[in-house]
């Protein structure tokens, strides 16, 4: 699965590319191991890794940690093994099939791979296939007839639906499309649990995405302040002129 | 403020994300400006839009986005493989 990202919703790939990955892999191990041998090593392989990325790769070849949320063995025909891995972004699946190879003794290698999850976006009934997609813009362009094409773009907010999120009144929503930061009084609700630093989302009260950015206070904080500076705004999504801005005194 | 915070709910359950809203104070939204995310036009969709697509094997990422591109004949097109540029 590939989430792809259409015109302004571009701008909140970062936060797709920054989240965690699913993947089904098959992995072909190069001589039998006993099955307790196997699923031992691949208990060592969850939770924090170390990773030097491959030789072919887009990144500094560095000994870097990776967080394996999840590896779990579903079937297993010798000499292959099917896996699901959850895990951190930036994880080479090859070269952690490669590594538990090594670590068994026998060697493997990744036969074949299929991304099933990128952040919030997963295999389900979301899913659209090329062919259903040329099919909609067929009936969009030559019918008239908009509806399947609509049922299969998704509004880009779904993009940053995994972010803790913050809701900013109309009067602040302008001022933010010009890159200002969002102030307190201008929160109208919040997610409980936000933490100082977090990556957060703002929206406005339609549901709308206006920008991404860094909280500056805890929820608790943002509660009991009057006033002050709740998040730094990083990245404008919303288009100006949308909202009015606040008229002069 | 309800029809918003539904959205983004609805938002919430996509991600699988389990917490609770806090609400700090009574707002309303004019209906004179914006408009609720599924309430787009397919023009405002292909504005601010994503497809869940299911990636056929053969062709690369790059290669599929720049067919949806084409097809859907909007001028930017991005998938998560992606890093923009800082």
């Amino acid at each position: 699965m590939l989430p792809v990202a259409l015109e302004n919703a571009s701008k909140m790939l970062k936060y797709l590319t920054l989240s965690t990955k699913a993947y089904i892999t098959v992995m072909q191990l190069h001589k039998k191991v006993d099955k307790g041998r196997l699923m031992e090593v691949i208990k060592e392989f969850t939770g924090r890794i170390y990773q030097k990325p491959p030789v072919r790769s887009s990144v500094k070849r560095a000994l870097r940690t990776k967080t394996i949320y999840e590896l779990e063995v579903l079937e297993i025909n010798y000499p292959c093994v099917l896996l699901k891995i959850t895990c951190e972004h930036g994880t080479y699946v090859r070269k952690l099939i490669h590594d538990i190879g090594e670590v068994l003794g026998v060697g493997a290698h990744m036969r074949e791979l299929r991304r099933v999850r990128t952040g919030p976006f997963k295999e389900d009934k979301s899913l659209v296939t090329m062919h259903q997609l040329s099919e909609a813009v067929y009936i969009y362009k030559e019918l008239n007839d908009e509806s399947t094409l609509k049922k299969y773009i998704m509004p880009g907010e779904y993009m940053v639906s995994h972010l803790p999120k913050i809701v900013a009144t109309d009067s602040a929503v302008a001022s933010i499309t010009y890159g200002a930061d969002l102030a307190i009084p201008g929160v109208v609700a919040l997610h409980e649990k936000i933490r100082k630093g977090d990556d957060v989302a703002i929206f406005t009260l339609k549901g709308e995405i206006v920008a991404t950015g860094i909280a500056q206070k805890h929820t608790e904080e943002v509660l009991e302040s009057k006033k002050g500076i709740a998040v730094k705004t990083k990245r404008v999504i919303m288009e100006r002129k949308i909202y009015p801005r606040k008229t002069r005194i | 403020m309800s029809e918003g915070l539904n959205f983004l709910e609805k938002l919430d359950g996509f991600a699988g994300i389990d917490r609770r809203w806090i609400q700090i104070k009574e707002a309303e939204t004019s209906p004179n400006y914006g408009k609720h995310p599924e309430e787009r036009t397919i023009n405002e969709l292909m504005k601010l839009g994503v497809i869940n697509l299911d990636k056929p094997p053969g062709p690369t990422s790059h290669e599929v986005t720049s067919w949806i591109k084409k097809m859907l004949g909007v001028g930017k097109a991005g998938h998560a493989g992606t890093l923009e540029p800082a």
